[in-house]
């Protein structure tokens, strides 16, 4: 089991190198000089060479690269010239109250996505099976956004139960502190980000209960004389969350992206803002290291997801 | 023996009975198709894309709604006569645009789908096929890629270069092809095995032959499944890029455009400037998620497992 682990180690850091060259690459061919950006479009083209002379941006790609790995591995993601500011505290700035976002969601998502499969296999092709199907359905042809703005309507604006947008003392200053204290604010937004991943989960859940179903220990346990209920308990709801854990892990970069239109929808100061604002101004650096951080955290949950599931899994870490 | 006739989607000649009748053993896509049509639920999703097919294309031939001059003096009106369902802040008719928008959205949907399979399809197959080290490098590069967030990648591209349907269309499928080539890889690596690929190739059938006219046909049951799903991911990736701001350029839009204006006015009140539209893309994505679900359990249970 050591070897494999080792073996998704090494596979997980060449891929993690080659997000970096694919990111780096790509976001060089768009925005690579960013002397006239800068400088603005009334400087002249002189200046604006010199400037992206001192500033290193004429020497050969690789040379850059390297660099700029360099200066990761020292722990710098890069320096944003639109807004003056080192990209790693741009992104501080703004992670605390994204991760809070998310983890919140992620955490109700799972709560609610676990029971709700399961229900939905045991009482298959019944009414409830359908309704639930059906409404997770709905949900998961929904755009997010879409989602995000019939919440709006139906609770804040017909039923007045909560507030319109992001937690009045989140919107001002981005503050973790803020959005902890006020939680009737905070229940909209991550209401959307549950459901939708709800929406998709239980469609898992489902079909992975269905097979661990139809799978002979189930028989040998009713036959055995188990009472219902802890065939259910002791050998499907173990059987049936394997998938749920890679699937999680999976989900590492739907969770971003749907922060990214949650967070727009309302008005949430995180990280998704900071990336429109950041797309708006074509601020590169910043883009560049926040697509880096994506992609890295969905390799490293995907190889979570494999451990966790090694571990939980006796027949893989045996085969 | 039954099963290499299931397979092939080509039909096998009439087997004669014992007792003489003559029985004619039906192809995999016949049966499939036919398993699809039974499903009411495909039914309902093939007939709601025929049914906006209509009103996208066919709709703007007898409704003239005003998408193109600014009419401020009726700006923000509800349902009235003459505009069924309102108008917008410019004071374009949105019926009109529901027609004219849906057109591109569709558009970019089917052709994005249609890039991101092809291309998937063939790199699945030669990955598939080739194994070893090449095998490997083009793995690597399907999972490097996946792994960066997709609404990331596409928002910083299409925010430079997607101004128009088919430019937005190639970047989506551009980086859409990954699951495809996935699907078709694994589809490959269980087919290389069956006898009729060693007969091909005993028969001496080049490289390219085996790919091209045994091992894609084979694995397209899979591909055509997932070209409905994604053709359901390009549209609601379209919506949220328009959404953002980053779609088309005027005077071109689509459903996420108009979503766009008309979430700064949900505050008045004007519903009408988001739910059609709202509607219109849950029931298209919709129809797609159903008719991709009936796909696969039809073509599925007749080509795999039985």
């Amino acid at each position: 089991m050591t070897t494999y682990l080792l073996r998704r180690a090494a596979s997980s850091l060449i891929i993690m190198i080659g997000i970096s060259i694919l990111v780096f690459w790509m976001l060089h061919l768009i925005g690579g000089e960013p002397g006239r950006a800068v400088l603005g479009l009334r400087a002249p083209q002189a200046q604006v060479d010199a400037w992206d002379k001192s500033h290193g941006f004429t020497r050969p790609l690789v040379i850059q690269y390297l660099t700029y790995i360099g200066q990761l591995l020292h722990g710098n993601l890069g320096q944003s010239y639109k807004q003056n500011q080192g990209v790693n505290a741009i992104l501080a700035e703004h992670a605390p109250i994204s991760a809070y976002l998310s983890g919140l969601g992620l955490f109700f998502a799972i709560l609610i996505a676990f029971p709700v499969g399961i229900f939905q296999a045991v009482k298959r092709n019944t009414l409830s099976d359908n309704v639930v199907t059906t409404a997770a359905f709905i949900t998961y042809s929904m755009p997010v956004f879409l989602l995000g703005l019939l919440l709006i309507q139906i609770f804040a604006l017909t039923l007045g139960l909560f507030p319109v947008g992001a937690p009045a003392s989140v919107s001002q200053n981005s503050s973790l502190i803020g959005a902890i204290t006020d939680p009737r604010a905070m229940v909209l937004p991550v209401a959307t980000l549950t459901l939708v991943s709800v929406a998709n989960y239980s469609r898992f859940m489902r079909s992975s209960a269905l097979d661990a179903l139809a799978q002979d220990y189930i028989k040998a346990a009713r036959a055995k004389g188990l009472p219902e209920r802890l065939v259910l308990m002791r050998h499907l709801v173990r059987n049936a969350c394997l998938p749920m854990v890679t699937l999680i892990g999976l989900s590492i970069p739907a969770l971003l992206a749907g922060n990214l239109i949650t967070e727009n929808v309302f008005n949430y100061p995180g990280l998704g803002i900071m990336f429109i604002n950041a797309l708006q101004n074509e601020d590169y650096p910043v883009l560049l290291a926040y697509t880096l951080m994506g992609g890295v955290l969905t390799v490293i949950g995907n190889y979570v997801a494999d451990i966790a599931l090694t571990v939980a899994d006796p027949r893989i870490r045996l085969s | 023996m039954f099963r290499e006739v299931e397979v092939l989607p080509v039909t096998a000649p009439p087997a004669v009975a014992e007792g003489g009748d003559v029985t004619v053993i039906q192809s995999g896509w016949r049966l499939g198709l036919r398993s699809f049509a039974q499903n009411r639920l495909a039914v309902v999703g093939v007939a709601l894309i025929i049914f906006f097919l209509l009103f996208c294309y066919l709709g703007p031939f007898f409704y003239h709604g005003n998408t193109s001059v600014a009419d401020v003096i009726n700006s923000n009106s509800p349902p009235v006569q003459g505009h069924p369902v309102g108008t917008d802040s410019t004071g374009f008719d949105v019926l009109g645009q529901l027609m004219v928008g849906g057109q591109s959205s569709l558009e970019i949907g089917l052709l994005a789908a249609a890039i991101a399979s092809l291309v998937g399809t063939l790199w699945g197959a030669i990955a598939g096929l080739a194994g070893g080290v090449l095998d490997g490098v083009m793995m690597r590069i399907v999972d490097v890629v996946l792994s960066i967030p997709l609404l990331f990648v596409i928002l910083i591209v299409g925010a430079k270069y997607g101004s128009n349907v088919v430019s937005l269309a190639i970047i989506i499928g551009v980086f859409s092809w990954l699951v495809p080539a996935r699907l078709v890889r694994g589809e490959v690596l269980t087919l290389r095995v069956r006898d009729f690929v060693a007969a091909a190739r005993a028969a001496g059938s080049s490289r390219s032959r085996l790919v091209l006219r045994h091992l894609i046909p084979n694995a397209l049951s899979v591909v055509v499944v997932n070209i409905t799903f994604q053709v359901a991911d390009a549209i609601l990736l379209v919506a949220a890029l328009g959404f953002l701001g980053f779609g088309l350029n005027f005077p071109t839009f689509d459903w996420g455009d108009m979503l766009s204006g008309g979430t700064a006015n949900l505050l008045n009140g004007y519903w009408w400037q988001v739910y059609p539209v709202g509607i219109c893309i849950v029931l298209t994505v919709m129809a797609m998620n159903l008719i991709g679900d009936a796909l696969r359990d039809a073509l599925d249970v007749r080509l795999r497992r039985r």
